[in-house]
């Protein structure tokens, strides 16, 4: 049987205090890219409580994702929007889950994320991280990004950092390492640079602008 | 002078942001970059004209996600 809201509620103040808590509840994330990075920020974030999340992807599930995503055999073929909405749902039934499947482009990028302060951007190409951001913070001025760049291989973990690159951009990664370069991406550094930006996320929920 | 990521770079006061970022060895399709603290949309590289004292910031994106 789920549990209610008020039992949801009470292990999570107690374990993050009511002002923490009220704080990530209260909050709004969209998160732009549903594979290793966003798929992975998106379920930490529903772990840690946060209220609202906007999914956006126009991809379907396929089996080259497995070794990093939040998928699993049952979900090959379906739209990552709804796989991922339905696991989410199984982790924390009292978020507030919207989801676009659609693909991001320079001219629907502001329509799209306008209405949220901070956005995850989790695509898996270059061309379309620059995209995303040179679009969004151009257009939209409230709006935080934080970014993943550099996660591939299976390098020093170490190597993984948080940045502050513009006021408004946040970089997580080791910043060199391509996917198309090294050995592929795979599941423990996807993971930490996801946990990454996760946590600069929930920095920037609970107003610590500093990485 | 304009200056680039902290460092003085010589020769780019009068020429487009495109010219420069060309010049220095940028791919435009993996970068973002912020002029003076506002963000340069893509579409505006080959219009923008630099001028002396410009401080720009450049950020090169590799793939993986």
């Amino acid at each position: 049987m789920t549990p209610s809201y008020e039992e949801f509620e009470r292990v999570m103040t107690e374990r993050h205090t009511r002002p923490v808590y009220d704080k990530l509840r209260s909050a709004r994330v969209a998160v732009a890219g549903l594979g290793g990075l966003g798929s992975n920020v998106a379920v930490s974030l529903a772990r840690a409580g946060v209220g609202e999340l906007m999914l956006v992807d126009f991809d379907r599930v396929d089996l080259s994702n497995l070794n990093r995503q939040q998928y699993e055999i049952a979900d090959l073929g379906r739209y990552k929007t709804d796989a991922l909405s339905e696991r989410l749902a199984r982790i924390n039934p009292y978020m507030k889950l919207t989801a676009r499947t659609v693909k991001v482009t320079a001219e629907n990028a502001a329509e799209i994320f306008g209405g949220f302060d901070i956005v995850c951007e989790a695509f898996d190409r270059a061309d379309r991280k620059a995209m995303l951001i040179s679009a969004l913070l151009g257009e939209c001025r409230g709006t935080v990004i934080v970014s993943g760049s550099g996660m591939a291989g299976y390098l020093s973990s170490n190597m993984i950092q948080t940045k502050r690159a513009f006021d408004r951009l946040y970089i997580c990664g080791d910043g060199v390492t391509d996917s198309a370069d090294v050995n592929g991406l795979m599941a423990p550094r996807v993971a930490i640079c996801a946990n990454h930006q996760a946590n600069m996320i929930i920095r920037l929920i609970l107003g610590e602008r500093e990485v | 002078m304009i200056k680039v990521n902290g460092e003085n770079r010589d020769g780019f006061a009068g020429k487009t942001l495109s010219e420069l970022l060309c010049g220095l060895g940028y791919k435009e399709l993996y970068i973002a970059v912020e002029l003076n603290g506002d963000i340069v949309k893509k579409d505006s590289y080959g219009a923008v004209i630099l001028k002396d004292g410009d401080c720009l910031e450049v950020v090169s994106f590799v793939g993986g996600g």
